[in-house]
């Protein structure tokens, strides 16, 4: 995350089942923005 | 490190919510019940009728403890068993009404294997475990309810649920309602406006293998296994461990006599590991509601530690611990509870205290755990 540019997108690929749970709470934790899931595919942008 | 499953310094055992050890007056009374208790309670003989005034006592007590009819109690082989003939004995009972369950996101899993078996309608939590209840009237009040479960405070993050509200909507529905009551029986007043409700000896101080299951008279209930008198679930086939029933008895007894007392010692010292963890483990995120809850439990997840991990590196150094976690479950998925109130599942640790919990035990933890975090997130390379 800190390579990435604020403002950025990154597409996480992660097929562990708690990931669907885990990474929109990772994003709540730490300020981030959950955009959005498809299947496998967690999008996630930086806003700080 | 290899895992040696032999920890070193003093043992505390911080999972109660598992399985309370067994209080004094559980093993006082186990010991004296087995003179008389291995007979048959249904056989006419004098051994037998001894057995019989056993059982009764005990069903006695425990009705008096828990404030209702004697012929409302009936036990069974665990609190599984118990929570599971509530539902499907509740369903199979009112059958004219409808197939629909009703049921929180939360409740154990074995209500929810049950719900399986019909048509269940799910209502969710909010972020601390607290259930929806507008969506909660709405259901219950739909076509074809027969029955609604909602466990009086979740075993996995300690929420307490608002059952009285919850039961006045299923009372204004017709629909009976079913509490699991497992986590507070014993340790916090019940509510009240329940048809039917379960617990579960072993997590009061009581022996394993002893369900209890309260049927409220005018409750429709139709046993769920084959046997003589369907309508009455005191009647259920097989002969009950009569030590352990009598065991159970007497340590509900002993532990609601002293629950209000333990019940305010161990919440300040769940207080004060709600604040502690939050102070000195970083990116951390503790689970349920701070105030509405269990008196002797807390959640909490760690980002970057694997839970398993974390159970074990505990367990090395004498604490023993549950995980929410996927890769400490028989189905390698997260908790449904965690899923449900939409908090970090990784990294999870439920911390359940007892009355053998000292404040000792408790700062020795507090202690230990930023270091044990800080190690394994270094191991993963952070």
């Amino acid at each position: 995350m800190p390579g990435v540019a604020i403002g950025a997108t990154i597409r996480v690929l992660a097929d562990d089942p708690a990931a669907a749970n885990d990474i929109p709470a990772w994003c709540r934790m730490k300020g981030q923005e959950f955009v959005a899931a498809d299947g496998h595919a967690f999008d996630v942008r930086r806003v700080s | 490190m290899d895992y040696t499953g032999d920890p070193a310094g003093t043992h505390a055992y911080l999972d109660a919510a598992t399985s309370a050890p067994l209080h004094p007056v559980a093993r006082e009374a186990m010991i004296a019940a087995l003179a008389d208790g291995w007979a048959d309670p249904t056989r006419l003989y004098a051994v037998g009728r001894r057995a019989q005034r056993l059982r009764e006592a005990s069903a006695e007590a425990i009705a008096d403890t828990l404030r209702v009819r004697v012929d409302e109690v009936s036990f069974w082989p665990s609190g599984a068993a118990a929570a599971q003939a509530a539902v499907l004995g509740g369903l199979g009972g009112r059958k004219r009404a409808g197939r629909v369950l009703v049921h929180s996101a939360i409740e154990h899993s074995a209500v929810l294997h049950a719900a399986r078996t019909t048509e269940a309608v799910e209502i969710g939590v909010d972020r601390l475990g607290r259930l929806d209840l507008g969506s909660w009237s709405a259901a219950v009040a739909g076509p074809g309810v027969a029955l609604a479960c909602l466990i009086s405070a979740s075993h996995e993050v300690g929420t307490v649920q608002p059952v009285e509200a919850a039961a006045e909507s299923c009372a204004a529905a017709g629909v009976p309602l079913f509490v699991d009551a497992a986590q507070t029986v014993g340790r916090a007043p019940l509510p009240s406006g329940w048809s039917l409700l379960s617990a579960s000896a072993h997590k009061w101080g009581g022996p394993a293998g002893v369900g209890v299951l309260v049927v409220r008279k005018g409750v429709r209930w139709l046993s769920p296994y084959p046997q003589d008198d369907l309508h009455r679930p005191g009647n259920h086939p097989g002969a009950p461990g009569l030590p352990q029933v009598v065991a159970a008895a007497a340590s509900l007894r002993a532990a609601v006599g002293e629950a209000r007392a333990e019940g305010e010692r161990l919440s300040a010292l769940i207080d004060r590991i709600r604040e502690r963890v939050a102070a000195t483990v970083p990116d951390v995120e503790i689970v349920g509601d701070p105030e509405r809850r269990l008196p002797h439990l807390v959640t909490f997840s760690c980002l970057y530690v694997d839970g398993e991990a974390l159970l074990h590196a505990l367990d090395r150094r004498g604490f023993a611990v549950s995980s929410g976690s996927s890769c400490t479950s028989s189905t390698l998925r997260p908790s449904h509870v965690l899923e449900a109130m939409g908090v970090l599942s990784h990294g999870n640790v439920r911390i359940s205290l007892h009355r053998e919990t000292t404040e000792a035990d408790v700062d020795r933890f507090l202690a230990v755990l930023p270091g044990v975090v800080a190690d394994l997130r270094a191991e993963a390379g952070l």
